[in-house]
C-alpha cells in the first residue's frame, strides 16, 4: 500500500523569552493511503501546529524549521505558496473544531459551498447546485434544499459541522485533516459525524488524519494512533496496540487517568503529576521524565528516540517494564 | 419557550448531584436557579431549608455565603488583572472581613487545601496554566466556607491528566469539609465518577434520576441509553463497523407529549408518546422516569 502522506524530520519554532523553541520536534510519520490515523495529545502537545504546518497555514512567527512533505509521490514541501494553493483544499481539505471558523457568517451556506466547488472545478453555477445539493445529502443533511438557503445562524453546531465537511469534499481530496472536529458537539451528534467521516472516507477512499485529545474518540475511529508529546511523537502503533498493549509510560498514564463510564469510582483516578510541559529547550532528556514513573538515569542524560517493536514504535528506554506491566493489568 | 419545565431536585447534605445533558437541556438555567441568580416563573428553590423568593436581599446576602460557584472557564472567570492572593480573598473582602492578615492566611490555608505552593499568592492568571487556575477558582469558592458548591462543567476544558487531578481534589476536599455538590457536566463519565445521584436532562426537563447503578446499569429511558451508548469508549472495536448512522438527528417536534419522540426509536411508533403527557414513574425509592415505553431494566 502506497502512502496518502509522508512527513520527514518537520520541525516547527514559536517564539518565548529564550528565543525559538520547537513546539514540533523532529517528528516523522506516514499516513497509508485509505487509512484512518489519530494524532492525540494534550494541548500544547503540538498535535494541532503539526496539521497547520502541513496544511502550510503557519506565519511568522511561527517557523517550519525543517521537514520535507510528500503528497502520494509528489513532494509538497518544496512548493511555492502559489503552486501550494492548487493543494490547499483541493487535494488536502482541512476541518476545524469551530465550523465558524470555516463559514462566512452573512453570507447562505449554499453560496459558500457552491463557490468552493466552483474553486476546484470549472462548472456553471447551476451545476455546482445541483453538486452542492448531493453533496449535503451525502452528509447526512435531511433537507438539503432548506440548509442550501440558510444562514450559518440558522444551523446547529452539528448541522454546520456537516455542511463545512460537505464543502471539504467540493474539491475531491485525497486527505481529510479533521482537528477536533466533533469536540464541540454533543455526543449523540458527535457519534453520527464520526460515523459520517468514516463512511465517507471507505466510499471516497480517503484517508483522515484526525486530531483530537479524546482517547475515546481515538479508540472508536481510528486504524492508527500517535501519540504526541512536548512535541514529539512519543508513541505510535495500531489502535489496538496503542489501547491494549501500550508501550510508552505516557500512554499508559493516559489510559489510566481516563474517566468515561467504564471508571471505577470506588478509588481515585490514577492522575498524571504535574503539568504538561510547554514549548522549551529541552536539553538532552526525556521532556516525561519529570512526570514519569519509572523515571532512572539515563532518561535525564539522553533524549529517548522511536524505537521499533513490529507492528507499535515508541520513544522509551524502559518500554519492556511498561509492557509486562499492562499484561498484569 | 420554557428553558426549564416542571425540574424538580434535591441534593443531600454532603452529597452530590449530577445534572448531565446536552447543549441546551437547561442544566445551566438549573444551576442559575439555585445559585439564586435567576428567579423562576413558578416552582421555588430551597437552600438549607430557606426558601430564596421569601428572602429579603440582605437575608439572601447571608445565604450567599453558603453557596458557591465554579465555572467551566479556567480564565474568564477570574480577574487577570489580580494577584492570586486578591483574588482567593475575594469573597472575604465582599463580606466584610477587613483585617488583611487573617485574609492572608486563610488564602495560603486555601492555597494549600487545592495543593498549590504559596509562591503562587503573587501570580496572575495569565501565568497559570488552566488546571492551576481552577485550583485556585475552587479555593476562592472555599474561602468563607460554603456548605454547598456548584461546579458549572469544572473541569471540561481541561485535558485529560489534569482534569483527573482536579477531580481527585473536588472529592477529597468534600470528604474533608463534608460539602454538598451540585455538578453540571455533559460528561457521563466524570457525572458517574463523581456525582451519587445522576439527573439526566433533555429539552428543560429532567428524564431520569437516581444513583449511579439506576442510570448505568438499569436505564429506564431511552434517552439515557442513547446517551450512554454515544460516548466513545477507550476499547478499540473488535471488528469494523458494519452498519452507519449518518443521518442528521432529526429535529424536535415541540408538540410532541414526550420531547423526545422524534429521536426514540420506540416513541415513533407510539402514539400515545404523541398525544398523552408522560407522567414520573417511579421504579424505587432513588429511581424515577418519563417514559411510556421505559427499557425493560428499568421496570424491576
Amino acid at each position: 500500500m502506497s502512502d496518502v502522506l509522508r512527513v520527514e524530520n518537520l520541525t516547527v519554532t514559536v517564539p518565548s523569552l529564550e528565543g525559538a523553541v520547537p513546539a514540533v520536534d523532529d517528528i516523522s510519520f506516514t499516513i497509508p493511503t485509505g487509512t484512518k490515523v489519530a494524532l492525540v495529545g494534550e494541548s500544547g502537545s503540538g498535535k494541532s501546529l503539526t496539521a497547520f504546518s502541513i496544511m502550510r497555514l503557519v506565519d511568522h512567527p511561527v517557523k517550519i524549521q525543517t521537514g520535507k512533505i510528500w503528497l502520494g509521490d509528489r513532494e509538497i514541501s518544496s512548493l511555492t505558496d502559489k503552486e501550494f494553493r492548487t493543494i490547499r483544499g483541493a487535494e488536502i481539505a482541512m476541518i476545524y473544531q469551530d465550523p465558524m471558523s470555516t463559514l462566512n457568517p452573512i453570507m447562505r451556506v449554499g453560496r459558500q459551498i457552491i463557490e468552493s466547488i466552483q474553486l476546484y472545478s470549472d462548472v456553471s453555477t447551476k451545476a455546482a447546485r445541483i453538486r452542492a445539493l448531493e453533496l449535503l445529502n451525502d452528509v447526512g443533511i435531511l433537507e438539503p434544499e432548506k440548509s442550501l438557503n440558510s444562514y450559518p445562524f440558522e444551523m446547529s453546531g452539528g448541522m454546520l459541522q456537516r455542511s463545512v465537511i460537505a464543502m471539504a469534499l467540493s474539491g475531491t481530496p485525497k486527505l481529510l485533516i479533521a482537528d477536533e472536529a466533533t469536540t464541540a458537539l454533543d455526543v449523540t451528534t458527535q457519534a453520527r459525524v464520526l460515523d459520517l467521516v468514516d463512511k465517507l472516507a471507505i466510499e471516497r477512499n480517503l484517508s483522515v488524519l484526525l486530531i483530537t485529545h479524546d482517547l475515546g474518540v481515538a479508540a472508536q475511529f481510528a486504524d492508527e494512533v500517535m501519540v504526541m508529546y512536548d512535541g514529539r511523537i512519543v508513541e505510535k502503533g495500531s489502535v489496538h496496540q496503542i489501547f491494549t498493549r501500550p508501550m510508552h509510560p505516557y500512554t499508559r498514564a493516559l489510559l489510566d487517568s481516563r474517566c468515561d463510564d467504564t471508571v471505577d469510582y470506588s478509588q481515585p483516578i490514577k492522575s498524571i503529576p504535574g503539568q504538561p510541559p510547554r514549548p522549551a529547550l529541552r536539553g538532552d532528556k526525556c521532556s516525561f521524565a519529570a512526570r514519569c514513573s519509572h523515571v532512572q538515569e539515563n532518561c535525564l542524560s539522553s533524549t529517548p528516540t522511536l524505537i521499533d517493536y513490529g507492528n507499535t514504535s515508541a520513544a522509551c528506554f524502559h518500554s519492556e517494564k511498561i509492557i509486562s506491566m499492562s499484561e498484569v493489568i | 419557550m420554557r428553558a426549564l419545565d416542571g425540574v424538580t431536585f434535591s441534593v443531600e447534605q454532603g452529597s452530590t448531584l449530577a445534572l448531565v445533558g446536552e447543549s441546551g437541556s437547561g442544566k445551566t438555567t438549573a444551576a442559575r436557579m439555585v445559585l439564586g441568580l435567576d428567579t423562576p416563573d413558578t416552582g421555588s428553590v430551597a437552600i438549607l431549608g430557606k426558601r430564596l423568593e421569601s428572602l429579603k436581599s440582605e437575608e439572601l446576602r447571608v445565604l450567599r455565603r453558603s453557596i458557591q460557584v465554579v465555572q467551566q472557564d479556567p480564565y474568564s472567570q477570574l480577574n487577570r488583572r489580580h494577584s492570586v492572593q486578591r483574588i482567593i480573598e475575594g469573597p472575604l473582602i465582599a463580606f466584610g472581613e477587613t483585617d488583611a492578615s487573617i485574609r492572608k492566611a486563610k488564602a495560603i490555608e486555601l492555597l494549600d487545601a487545592v495543593g498549590l505552593e504559596r509562591a503562587y499568592l503573587n501570580r496572575r492568571p495569565h501565568e497559570l496554566s488552566g488546571g492551576q487556575c481552577q485550583r485556585v477558582a475552587i479555593a476562592r469558592a472555599l474561602i468563607i466556607e460554603p456548605k454547598i458548591l456548584v461546579l458549572d462543567e469544572a473541569v471540561s476544558a481541561l485535558d485529560v491528566s489534569i482534569r483527573a487531578q482536579v477531580l481527585n481534589l473536588l472529592r477529597s476536599l468534600q470528604r474533608e469539609r463534608s460539602l454538598t455538590y451540585l455538578f453540571i457536566t455533559h460528561d457521563l463519565g466524570v457525572a458517574k465518577y463523581m456525582a451519587d445521584d445522576i439527573a439526566v436532562m433533555f429539552r428543560g426537563k429532567i428524564m431520569e434520576k437516581g444513583n449511579r447503578e439506576d442510570i448505568f446499569k438499569n436505564s429506564a429511558h431511552h434517552y439515557t441509553r442513547n446517551l450512554i451508548s454515544s460516548v466513545p469508549r477507550t476499547e478499540p472495536p473488535i471488528q469494523r463497523k458494519q452498519t452507519y448512522d449518518i443521518q442528521a438527528l432529526p429535529t424536535i417536534n415541540e408538540n410532541d407529549a414526550c420531547s423526545y419522540r422524534s429521536r426514540c426509536s420506540v416513541g415513533l411508533q407510539q402514539a400515545k408518546c404523541q398525544t398523552e403527557s408522560v407522567p414520573l414513574t417511579s421504579g424505587s425509592a432513588s429511581h424515577a422516569w418519563l417514559c411510556h415505553f421505559p427499557l425493560e431494566n428499568g421496570m424491576k
